[in-house]
C-alpha cells in the first residue's frame, strides 16, 4: 500500500493538521457513556470480595431485594456463563469462591445510585477465608493451592496457547532458535540477572463504564466504554451464547484506554442486571477503586536473562525465562506471555535463543492488556540487562546495543528476514545518542553539576515491538459519498485518544484529493451499522484501517467513475477528477460534479443511473503465520516499530533523590502522517513510561489486600513530573505495506523508558537497580549498596529481586 | 431536599437537591450540564473542576447546598457565539487534546490561573495545572498550549526528523 509520492506532492498526509474530535471536547460537548441517561435508567453497584482467596459460604441477599427502589439483585449461584478472552476462566460473579481481592460477588440495579448502594452494603457475605497464593514463583510449587483447580475443563485457543491443568500455568510460551547450549560454551562471557517489576494501572481519566439494555427476544444494546466493540460483542455472544445479529454493541467517545479497555469488561455483569429487571437499561460506573481492583491491571513480571557473548562482544546465545503473574484470570495475560515471547531478545540479534515464558495464576486482581503489552515490562530487565552486560565485558553500552542491533540480513528471535525496509534501530539510537550528548557533559552541564551538587547521568536505550495479533486480523471502512458531495467514513477502530479518526480522514482526503473538510469520520462505532474492525490494540490500527480507508476510498472513485463515464460518455481512462467533478481530461468543460453523481446520476429528462455512491475497503493482515508451539518458529510480526530514548537525570547521591532533565524519544513511524499526533503519542507515552518507571505499582499485604487502590497511595504523573526537557524525533524508514509508508507508534512510547531512568541513574551513582519503579528511597538503598526490599507484597519473607549478577568469564578472571 | 439556587454560566438553575448530592453531581445528572467530568469522586484528580464564585475548585469536594447563590462557570460557558476562546483555540492548534476527558477541567484551572496571572511562566503554568491529571498528554502540549494563547511561545513545539 506503499505510495511513493513526493512529500512535495503530498496536501495531507505529514501536514500538521488539528484533531478532528477537538473542537467537540473543548466544549464539553463530546458524549461519553459516563455521561449517558436513558428513559428508565437503574443505576447499579457491585459488592466485591475484601479477601484474596476465600471460599463463598453464604450470601444473604433479603434484606437488600426488600429496599423500596431496588430492582434486581444477582449473584453468581444463579448465573451459568463463563467469559474468557483466550481462556474462557471467568464467571461473571464469583461463584463458590473468589479469586481476588476486588472480585465482583454480587451486583444491584435500583432506582438511584445511592439506593443501589445501600442495597449492596446490606448484603452480607460469609466466607471462610483461605490462604492466598500471591507470588508467582510460590504458585509454581508443588504445594501450592491450585487458583483454578478445573483448569483443564475450560475453553481456550489451542493454536496459540498451552495451559498446564493440575498446576497454576495457564500458559507456557516455548522459543528455541540455534543452539544455545553449544552456543553458550563458545561464549567468552556468561552473565545473568533477574528483574522484576509490579502490577501497575491503566488509569484511564475515564474508569470503565457500560449500559446495558437486555430487551424483549434476548435483543441486547450495549453502550460501552470498550476499545473494541466487535470482540466485545463476539465474546458476550459466546458467554450468553446468544447468536451475534442479537446484540449490538455502541462505543461513543471513550475516555482513554491505554488497553485496559481492550477485551470484555464489566457488560456481563450489568447485562444480567438488567435481563432480572425486565429489561429496563442498567449503567455501572466503576470507582476508581474498582478500576484497580476489580477491574483488571498489568501484569508483574519476573524476568530471568542468561547472556553468552564472545570475546569481541557478539551476542551469541540467550536464554530468557518469563515468570508472568496473570493474577486470578487469564485475560489478555496469556497472550501478553506469548507477544513478549517472540520478542524478548528486543531489537538485537540473537543467534541461539530460548524463551520460556510462563503465564501464572495467583490470587490477585488479573492482568490485561496496558500499553506496550509486555514489552515495556520486559524492555526494563532487557535494556538494564544490556548495560550490565556490556560495562561486565567493557564495552560501552550503546556501542555494545549497535553492535548487535538487527540490521537487513538478520533473523528474528521467530526466525524471520529483516529486510532494509523493516526500519532502522541504529537510526534511533544514534539520533538519541545526539539528542542527548551521550558520552559527555557539556559545559552548562558540568556547571549545573557544580552548582547542585548533584551527578548527571545520561543513557540511551533501544526498543521494538510488533503488533501483538492473530495472524488473520482484519478490518474494514466503508466510506459513504453524501448528498452534497462531502464523505462519511465508518469504520470500528475506535479512537479514544490516539488520534488515528484524524490520520485516516488525511489519508482519505489525500487519496480522494478531497479538501480534509469534505471527509468526516463517524465517531460512534456500532456494531449494526459499522463494518468489522478485530480490536483496537496492539499500535496496528494505522496500518490496517489505513490501509481498508485508502482501498475503500479507490472503491469509490471506481464506483464515481463508472457512472461518470455514462453520464459523460467518455471512455473511464480518458477521466480525472478534482475535489468537485470528474471531467474529461482533454475537454475539462465536459464534466460531472461529485454531488451529481453521489445519490445516483439524473439525465435532463428524469432517466437515472448509479445510486449512492460507496467504497467499501477492506484489509486483511498479509503472510503471518501462526508460531510453532514447540519452537516459536513462524511470522507473527504485522510491522516492527524501531525505536530508542535518550535520559538525562541529575542525582543526589546522599538522598537518592533525581530530577529527570530530559527525554529525547526516537522511532521510525514509517512515515509521519500527522506531526503533532505523532509527538502527542510520543510525549504522553513517554511520561506514562516515566510513571511506570518512577512511583506506579499495586502494593499488597501478606494476606493480599490491595493496600493503594488510589490516587493518593498510587500516584501518577503530574504536570511537575515532566521532564525539564522533552523531545520527539520521527525516523522515517517507510513501511512497504503501510499506508503512505506509515506504521504504529501508540504504545512504543512506553517501552523501555523505566530502563533508560535506571541506566542513567546507575552511570550517575553505581546504583544498581533491578526492581521497578524506582523511587528515591529505592535508588538511595542501592547507591549505599544495600539489598533492595521487596516492599510489593510488604513484609514478604523474600524478595522478588535479585540485584547480585552472575558474571562468569570463561577460562578467565571475572 | 433543599431548593438551591446556582447561575451557572450567567444562566439561573433552580432545583430541589439532596443535601449529600456533590456539586458535581447535581451539575452533571440534575441539570444536565455533562462537560463537566467525574475522574475519581475523591478530590484527587481535577477531572471535575468549575469555578465558583471565582475560584477554581473540585466540584466533587463541594455539596450542591454550600454553593446555593454562587455564580458558577463550567465548560459549557467557555466558547461564546459559536467562537472558541483563546485558550480552547491554543489547545486545537497544539493536539492539547486527546481523548478529552481532562480537558474540561483542565480548561476551568486554565481560566482561574490566567485571570490571577495573565502570562504565566512555564513553572507557573506547571504549578496551577498540577491538581490536574491528565494520562494521555504528557501535559507538554497543554502547556505549549497555554504560552501561545498568552502570546509567549517562542517555538512551536514540534517533531523533529532524525
Ligand atoms: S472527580 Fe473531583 S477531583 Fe477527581
Ligand atoms: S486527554 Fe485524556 S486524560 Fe487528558
Amino acid at each position: 500500500m506503499l505510495e511513493r509520492i513526493p512529500a512535495a506532492e503530498l496536501r495531507y498526509v505529514g501536514k500538521r493538521t488539528p484533531r478532528i474530535d477537538a473542537k467537540e471536547k473543548l466544549t464539553g460537548q463530546a458524549t461519553y457513556v459516563s455521561d449517558m441517561v436513558m428513559a428508565g435508567m437503574l443505576y447499579a453497584r457491585v459488592k466485591t470480595s475484601p479477601h484474596a482467596r476465600a471460599r463463598i459460604v453464604k450470601i444473604e441477599t433479603e434484606a437488600a431485594r426488600k429496599l423500596p427502589g431496588v430492582r434486581a439483585v444477582v449473584i453468581g449461584e444463579e448465573l451459568d456463563y463463563r467469559v474468557g478472552l483466550y481462556v474462557v476462566d471467568k464467571a461473571i460473579l464469583a461463584k463458590n469462591e473468589v479469586r481476588h481481592y476486588g472480585e465482583a460477588v454480587a451486583a444491584v440495579a435500583a432506582d438511584s445510585i445511592e439506593i443501589a448502594q445501600q442495597a449492596v452494603d446490606l448484603i452480607e457475605v460469609v466466607y471462610e477465608v483461605l490462604t492466598p497464593v500471591l507470588h508467582p514463583l510460590d504458585a509454581l510449587k508443588d504445594d501450592a493451592p491450585l487458583v483454578h483447580p478445573k483448569l483443564g475443563e475450560y475453553d481456550y485457543m489451542e493454536a496459540a496457547f498451552t495451559p498446564k491443568p493440575g498446576t497454576n500455568i495457564a500458559n507456557h510460551t516455548k522459543l528455541r532458535k540455534g543452539d544455545p547450549e553449544a552456543a553458550f560454551e563458545q561464549a567468552e562471557w556468561t552473565i545473568e540477572r533477574e528483574y522484576t517489576n509490579p502490577s501497575v494501572q491503566h488509569v484511564p481519566m475515564e474508569t470503565h463504564v457500560a449500559i446495558v439494555k437486555w430487551g424483549y427476544g434476548d435483543q441486547v444494546t450495549i453502550w460501552s466504554s470498550a476499545q473494541s466493540p466487535f470482540t466485545l460483542r463476539n465474546l458476550f455472544c459466546t458467554a450468553f451464547r446468544l447468536p451475534h445479529r442479537n446484540v449490538r454493541v455502541v462505543v461513543p467517545h471513550v475516555g482513554g484506554g491505554f488497553g485496559g479497555k481492550a477485551g470484555i469488561g464489566i457488560e456481563p455483569l450489568v447485562a444480567v442486571l438488567s435481563k432480572k429487571a425486565g429489561g429496563a437499561p442498567v449503567k455501572l460506573t466503576a470507582t476508581r477503586e474498582q478500576e484497580f481492583s476489580l477491574l483488571p491491571c498489568r501484569s508483574q513480571l519476573t524476568y530471568r536473562i542468561k547472556t553468552g557473548v564472545s570475546k569481541d562482544g557478539k551476542i551469541l546465545a540467550q536464554q530468557m525465562t518469563m515468570y508472568w503473574d496473570s493474577g486470578a484470570y487469564a485475560d489478555y495475560a496469556v497472550n501478553v506471555t506469548r507477544a513478549s515471547g517472540y520478542s524478548a531478545g528486543g531489537p538485537y540479534e540473537i543467534p541461539n535463543a530460548q524463551v520460556d515464558a510462563y503465564t501464572i495464576y495467583t490470587n490477585k486482581p488479573f492482568g490485561t492488556a496496558y500499553r506496550g503489552f509486555g514489552h515495556v515490562e520486559f524492555h526494563w530487565g532487557l535494556e538494564r540487562h544490556m548495560d550490565l552486560v556490556a560495562k561486565a565485558i567493557g564495552m560501552d553500552p550503546l556501542e555494545f546495543r549497535k553492535y548487535n542491533a538487527l540490521r537487513e540480513g538478520s533473523t528474528s528471535l521467530t526466525g524471520e528476514k529483516i529486510r532494509a525496509h523493516t526500519g532502522n534501530i541504529n537510526k534511533c539510537l544514534e539520533a538519541a545518542e545526539n539528542a542527548v550528548g551521550y558520552g559527555t557533559l557539556s559545559d552548562a552541564e558540568r556547571q549545573r553539576e557544580a552548582a547542585t551538587g548533584m551527578k548527571i547521568g545520561k543513557a540511551v536505550v533501544g526498543l521494538h515491538k510488533a503488533p501483538a495479533m492473530p495472524p488473520f486480523t482484519a478490518t474494514a471502512v466503508i466510506l459513504r459519498m453524501n448528498e452534497d458531495g462531502s464523505v462519511t467514513a465508518t469504520l470500528t477502530l475506535t479512537d479514544y485518544g490516539q488520534g488515528t479518526y484524524t490520520s485516516i480522514a488525511q489519508m482519505i482526503a489525500e487519496r480522494l484529493g478531497f479538501p480534509l473538510e469534505k471527509v468526516k469520520i463517524a465517531f460512534e462505532s456500532d456494531t449494526d451499522h459499522d463494518p468489522y474492525d478485530w480490536q483496537t490494540v496492539a499500535s496496528k490500527g494505522l496500518l490496517l484501517s489505513g490501509n481498508a480507508a485508502i482501498l475503500a476510498a479507490e472503491d469509490l472513485l471506481k464506483n464515481a467513475y463508472d457512472v461518470a463515464a455514462q453520464a459523460l460518455r467518455a471512455q473511464i481512462c480518458d477521466l480525472d477528477h478534482d475535489g468537485e467533478k470528474i471531467f474529461v481530461r482533454h475537454h475539462p468543460e465536459s464534466a460531472v460534479s461529485f454531488r451529481q453523481l453521489a445519490i445516483g446520476y439524473c439525465y435532463p429528462n428524469g432517466n437515472s443511473i448509479g445510486g449512492p455512491l460507496i467504497g467499501v475497503g477492506r484489509y486483511i493482515a498479509q503472510g503471518l503465520t501462526h508460531l510453532d508451539k514447540e519452537t516459536g518458529q513462524g511470522l507473527p510480526a504485522l510491522d516492527w516499530t524501531y525505536g530508542a530514548h535518550g535520559m538525562i537525570v541529575e542525582v543526589d547521591k546522599h538522598t537518592g533523590e533525581y530530577n529527570v532533565l530530559k527525554v529525547a524519544s526516537v522511532f521510525d513511524v514509517g512515515k509521519v502522517i500527522n506531526p503533532d499526533a505523532v509527538r502527542g503519542q510520543a510525549i504522553g507515552g513517554m511520561l506514562q513510561g516515566l510513571g511506570t518507571a518512577t512511583c506506579e505499582g499495586y502494593i499488597y499485604d501478606e494476606q493480599g489486600h490491595l493496600l493503594n487502590p488510589s490516587f493518593t497511595d498510587n500516584k501518577i504523573p503530574t504536570a511537575k513530573d515532566l521532564p525539564l526537557e522533552v523531545e520527539a524525533i520521527s525516523v522515517e524508514t517507510p513501511q512497504v505495506d503501510g499506508p503512505y509508508g506509515a506504521r504504529g507508534v501508540g504504545e512504543h512510547s512506553m517501552i523501555a523508558v523505566a530502563a533508560a531512568l535506571g541506566n542513567a541513574l546507575q552511570n550517575a551513582t553505581g546504583a544498581q537497580i533491578t526492581h521497578m519503579p524506582l523511587r528515591f528511597e529505592d535508588v538511595w538503598r542501592a547507591i549505599q549498596r544495600r539489598e533492595p526490599v521487596d516492599n510489593w507484597i510488604t513484609k514478604s519473607p523474600h524478595g522478588s529481586c535479585k540485584s547480585a549478577p552472575e558474571i562468569q568469564r570463561h577460562g578467565g578472571e571475572c | 431536599m433543599k431548593r438551591i439556587e446556582l447561575t451557572i454560566n450567567g444562566d439561573l438553575y433552580r432545583r430541589d437537591v439532596h443535601e449529600h448530592r456533590t456539586l458535581l453531581h447535581v451539575l452533571r445528572e440534575e441539570i444536565g450540564l455533562t462537560g463537566t467530568k467525574e475522574g475519581c469522586g475523591a478530590g484527587e484528580c481535577g477531572a471535575c473542576t468549575v469555578i465558583v464564585d471565582g475560584l477554581a475548585l473540585n466540584s466533587c469536594l463541594v455539596l450542591a447546598v454550600e454553593a446555593d447563590g454562587t455564580e458558577i462557570e463550567t465548560v459549557e460557558g467557555e466558547s461564546k457565539d459559536g467562537e472558541l476562546s483563546g485558550v480552547q483555540q491554543a489547545f486545537d492548534r497544539h493536539h492539547a487534546v486527546q481523548c478529552g476527558f481532562c480537558t474540561p477541567g483542565m480548561l476551568m484551572t486554565i481560566k482561574d490561573l490566567l485571570r490571577r496571572k495573565p502570562k504565566p511562566s512555564r513553572a507557573e503554568i506547571i504549578e496551577g495545572i498540577e491538581g490536574n491529571f491528565c494520562r494521555c498528554t504528557g501535559y507538554e502540549q497543554i502547556i505549549e498550549a497555554v504560552l501561545d494563547a498568552t502570546g509567549q511561545l517562542e517555538e512551536k513545539g514540534e517533531i523533529k526528523h532524525a
